[in-house]
């Protein structure tokens, strides 16, 4: 597999060249420069998810969605962006204006953090804490006090509905979600990011894992939906009721956040799940397979990432056009009642398998 | 650390922040900039049903959110204390199932005694 490291690191020689060794130069510089490509990746994703999801709803219900703007209507969202930073913002009175304008701040900022640690290929990867599935977990649970916060600073009753749906929902998921990626770590023994990946090179943790991992899977799938507010699970923002829940009251680009923070957020749930169970960046290889393996090493690592990404987006899209709404009680008890001891039972199925060494 | 070898993480976590800190600030700069502004005492008041709002909405809510908050606050803490264990359970073996199926068996008590108490039923 091709290295990007060598890349970075012939440019880290040649900017410590440039700066004459002064090291916090160049470490300032490298940090300024990936700055703007996680604002880069991240704005670009975001328009990309805007528009797959759209041609994906329409494409379930027979429609051909955006066509208008360019061709296939692939500048659709360009000019949506475009209309929505040139919408006037509104503050209305009774807000607690403080809190209104933090809770965007710290739902962007939460995705962003979590981007950042998402292995995008070989050597492709920012941070890279030894804690890192445990770190990007942490990170992903702030996100919830930037819902709660929108709603309760907008002086709305439909905004505090939506944003105490929306904190029960996330916060319950968040322990079978917690759960599920638990086993993966008691599989492979490691929670950085790069020794997972690098872990999964011979098999992907899904296949690797025997019957705890699928189950695992399918359990973090489901969690991952749920704490997206995704699909069936979208009453945090139901329209017949809420309006549009923990957002209604903020206009203009105010609003263009949020929109943006949950399709990143589509897009990091999406990751970390081919991080956890499909192999991060690693090529599909099936031992004993050389000539099989030597065509898929061809495939640059990037693109297996963005693949396995994708492919899971579509499924959690899949969700949202096939399933009707559920109710907060139907929500609240699949989690506690089903999911949640489904998931610590398979938690022990799988210390089971991993202390008597019957996983491959 | 593998895109660039000097940097810790700390401080591409910072850069990270900042980054998104950086995002949100440039954008709302950009849109005060090129949007609109008006005021009306129409348009400053909530949008709930197109008739006046009545009574406050930072109000004492629903009871029933609070209770899954706090069984929340058990189980994930729980999971905060089963990460450390995650990691090195290859190495600890049978034994090291053992005392986790102990710690499990007091947990799954708990969510029991809540199932049974009616903390699980949304009213």
């Amino acid at each position: 597999m091709f290295d990007f490291g060598t890349w970075t690191s012939a440019f880290n020689d040649w900017l410590l060249g440039l700066v004459g060794n002064t090291e916090w130069l160049a470490v300032l510089i490298e940090c300024v420069i990936i700055g703007v490509l996680v604002l880069l990746t991240y704005t670009v994703l975001a328009l990309f998810y805007i528009l797959y999801e759209r041609k994906l709803c329409a494409w379930f219900q027979c429609r051909l969605g955006p066509m208008r703007v360019g061709k296939w209507g692939l500048l659709q969202v360009f000019a949506d962006m475009f209309k929505i930073l040139i919408k006037e913002l509104i503050c209305l009175k009774g807000t607690d204006r403080f809190l209104f304008k933090l809770a965007p701040y710290i739902i962007i900022t939460s995705s962003v953090v979590m981007l950042a640690c998402l292995p995008w290929g070989n050597g492709l990867q920012i941070i890279d804490w030894n804690i890192g599935i445990f770190f990007i977990l942490a990170v992903s649970s702030v996100g919830v006090l930037g819902i709660l916060l929108a709603g309760w600073s907008s002086n709305n009753k439909y905004t505090l509905i939506g944003a105490m749906r929306s904190g029960a929902q996330m916060i319950s998921y968040e322990i079978s979600l917690g759960l599920s990626l638990m086993t993966i770590v008691i599989l492979s023994g490691t929670m950085s990011v790069s020794e997972l990946v690098a872990q999964q090179e011979d098999a992907w943790f899904i296949f690797k894992g025997h019957i705890p991992a699928i189950i695992a899977f399918i359990i973090y799938v489901i969690t991952a939906t749920a704490e997206t507010n995704r699909g069936p699970f979208d009453l945090p923002e139901a329209e017949h009721e809420l309006t549009a829940g923990y957002h209604t009251e903020y206009s203009g680009i105010h609003f263009g956040f949020f929109y943006l923070a949950e399709y990143l957020n589509l897009f990091i749930v999406s990751g970390i799940a081919s991080l956890m169970f499909l192999g991060g960046w690693m090529p599909l290889h099936i031992p004993g397979w050389e000539g099989f393996n030597a065509v898929m090493n061809w495939i640059p690592s990037i693109v297996w990432f963005l693949l396995k990404a994708f492919f899971v987006s579509f499924v959690i899209i899949w969700f949202k056009w096939t399933f009707p709404r559920v109710r907060i009680d139907q929500m609240l008890s699949f989690e506690w009642k089903y999911l949640m001891p489904f998931s610590l039972a398979n938690l022990v199925l799988m210390t089971l398998f991993v202390a008597y060494g019957w996983h491959f | 650390m593998n895109l660039l070898c000097e940097i810790s993480n700390a401080e591409l976590s910072i850069t990270a922040t900042l980054t998104g800190i950086g995002l949100v600030f440039a954008a709302l700069l950009i849109a005060k900039l090129i949007s609109p502004k008006s005021y009306s005492v129409k348009k400053a008041e909530p949008y709930e049903c197109g008739i006046p709002t009545r009574g406050a909405s930072m109000i004492q809510f629903k009871a029933g959110y609070y209770i899954f908050a706090i069984l929340f606050l058990l189980f994930d803490v729980e999971v905060v204390f089963l990460y450390p264990w995650a990691t090195v359970m290859r190495s600890l073996g049978p034994s090291g199932m053992l005392c986790i199926g102990i710690f499990l068996f007091v947990l799954i008590m708990g969510l029991a005694y809540a199932w049974r108490k009616g903390a699980l039923k949304w009213e």
